[in-house]
């Protein structure tokens, strides 16, 4: 089952094209690796994904809504992590919990347990009441992706979720998110690291807007004849003008 | 879901570190000290006087402009220079000239010519300054024709005298018109400003991405910013009125309940109105310039400081875009005239208009989709 469709998506800023007539599937349960430079449009393409921005042509739907006409309803069924933290700095852990799952409407009762369970899971109990901003960056970020799942939606969008964290941290998180897809929820995530790409079920590489390829890590390395994911990255993105 | 919304601003407001003091000092500074500061009776009057008679007339005169209260006499001279120049040196604000022969000519003729000469630079100053010499000079020559007619025929004349009864505020104190009008510009403040700068704070702080990604209703999360402010602007306004009552001893002769209806339709006007701002402005320096600029011509525009009929017909179309104007007029005419709803049906249909308006303009403004 696709969860994800896009059909020739576009976003122009005046004359400068974003993204450019992007179009790809993505399958249920699936971790969607979806890589590129700086400025090659990932966040653009992921912000249209989620309804945050109008595309200027093409067309697609997430969890089976239209992009352009239901903007509203995706937002129900998913999660997003942006690329700077969003959380609130001036609330409590578990009040930042809280006050997304209440909007994402977790009945009132689930809401306190689910928080325990997630803070234990994590080993974060100790700072429940800590107030986020004196959070290190690797627990924020950790905190920013179990706000965007706390109400178990089918598709979690996560805009590098892993940029500025150690690498052992790095690690903690992609167990999360192994986590997550094993409950069934959908992975699309953006990431500037070749290892992590490997971690993905299939990945697509953007160069300058455009889709380059797409395929599981393995497929790529054996169609482009190299060993690793960050050759596969440098031959694509060697022609890329953006950057 | 609105409830969360709105725990999380308390939540907020309660942890910020200026806006629960602020809430509690805004009142009480601006309906303290405020009306001693915004007050147009003028006192303490300098007054240059050359007197060239040098008569037992001309001293008495002197003497009777001194025990009015409302004249300092900086200098008394002889020659008209000496006074211009105590006027440029900004020692006195009134020139007072008792000219040669005055009493004789008083005497004689029962006629004498003063002059009165005003430095106009604080017009108010000096319009009033010469109103009040003008009033304490036509009483003495009052006494004097009496005390002459007496003398020539024991016959009384009818003396004339304006009494003007002043209603509302009998004692015509500023205060008594001032205060009212100043519980509504601390509302404003509270309800104006603090909206104004939260929807672009998220902004720039980035966490409004957080929540336009989620389901959220447009209507729903404007709310969650009204609602606090609403709250808050009731504490504010009955700080204020407490304020009015022990310190002044001011309340108001109409209802009370009355007061904070208005009030009610005022805040979700003015909040709305500076979500609208909030909504399009990117960085909070925007939003308090906009804001700024927006809240001085309201005030201006409105009536708090001068009447607004004493404004050009231009000016009084402006007045009418002036929220503040009609919720002043309520609080003034509640306050003092003990007015009921059916006397404020203008200011009523005005100041819904504004709250459907500016609330429903800051949900359109309000986008989640860029």
């Amino acid at each position: 089952m696709k969860v994800i469709e896009t059909d020739k998506l576009t976003k122009k800023f005046g004359s400068f094209t974003a993204v450019d007539s992007i179009s790809m599937e993505v399958e249920k349960g699936e971790i969607f690796g979806f890589l590129g430079a700086n400025g090659a449009g990932k966040t653009t393409a992921m912000r249209m994904l989620c309804g945050l921005s109008t595309p200027t042509s093409g067309k697609g739907t997430v969890a089976g809504f239209d992009i352009n006409k239901n903007p509203e309803d995706i937002k129900k069924n998913i999660g997003y992590m942006s690329q700077k933290f969003a959380l609130y700095e001036d609330l409590k852990v578990w009040e930042n919990l809280r006050l997304f799952g209440g909007i994402y409407g977790v009945p009132q009762k689930e809401i306190e347990p689910r928080i325990d369970k997630l803070l234990t899971t994590l080993g974060f109990m100790d700072e429940k009441n800590t107030m986020v901003k004196a959070l290190p960056l690797g627990w924020k970020q950790k905190l920013s992706f179990s706000a965007s799942i706390f109400h178990e939606p089918k598709i979690v969008f996560l805009d590098e979720p892993t940029g500025g964290v150690d690498p052992a941290t790095r690690r903690q998180f992609w167990e999360l998110i192994y986590d997550a897809s094993d409950r069934g929820i959908t992975v699309f995530v953006t990431t500037h690291y070749m290892d992590e790409a490997e971690y993905c079920d299939r990945v697509s590489i953007m160069v300058d807007g455009k889709i380059e390829a797409l395929d599981s890590p393995k497929n790529l390395k054996s169609t482009f004849n190299v060993e690793s994911m960050d050759e596969v990255f440098f031959q694509l993105a060697r022609g890329a003008k953006n950057e | 879901m609105l409830r969360y919304l709105i725990e999380k601003e308390f939540k907020q407001i309660k942890r910020d570190s200026f806006i629960p003091r602020l809430i509690f000092m805004l009142p009480i500074v601006a309906m303290i000290i405020f009306p001693y500061a915004a007050n147009f009776d003028v006192k303490n009057i300098n007054l240059s006087i050359i007197d060239n008679d040098k008569s037992s007339y001309s001293q008495s005169l002197i003497q009777k402009v001194q025990s009015s209260g409302y004249f300092r006499i900086s200098n008394v001279s002889d020659n008209y220079s000496e006074a211009m120049e105590s006027v440029e040196s900004d020692e006195s604000d009134l020139i007072l000239e008792i000219p040669l022969n005055f009493e004789r000519d008083l005497v004689k003729y029962q006629k004498a010519d003063l002059m009165i000469s005003a430095n106009a630079v604080n017009g108010n100053k000096g319009g009033l300054g010469s109103a009040y010499l003008a009033n304490i000079i036509a009483e003495y020559n009052g006494a004097i024709r009496m005390e002459h007619l007496k003398i020539v025929d024991n016959v009384s004349i009818p003396n004339m005298e304006l009494i003007p009864l002043y209603r509302y505020n009998p004692t015509l104190k500023y205060e008594v018109f001032m205060v009212p009008a100043l519980l509504i510009m601390i509302l404003a403040m509270v309800c104006g400003f603090l909206p104004a700068f939260n929807i672009v704070g998220e902004k720039q702080s980035g966490t409004i991405e957080q929540i336009n990604v989620t389901p959220v209703k447009k209507w729903t999360f404007i709310l969650s910013k009204l609602i606090p402010y609403w709250i808050i602007g009731y504490i504010v306004l009955s700080i204020g009125m407490l304020i009015a009552l022990l310190y002044w001893g001011l309340e108001p002769l109409g209802s009370l309940a009355l007061i904070y209806f208005f009030a009610t339709l005022f805040i979700i006007a003015f909040s709305g109105f500076g979500l609208v701002i909030s909504n399009y402005a990117t960085t909070v320096q925007q939003a308090l310039f906009m804001m700024f600029f927006f809240v001085l011509t309201f005030i201006f525009m409105s009536g708090l400081y001068t009447p607004v009929a004493n404004m050009p017909p231009w000016a009084q179309m402006i007045s009418n875009f002036s929220p503040l104007k009609y919720i002043i007029e309520v609080l003034r005419l509640v306050y003092l005239k003990g007015s009921n709803l059916s006397e404020l049906r203008t200011q009523l249909i005005a100041l819904i208009s504004f709250a459907v308006v500016f609330y429903g303009w800051a949900i359109l403004s309000y986008r989640k989709t860029e």
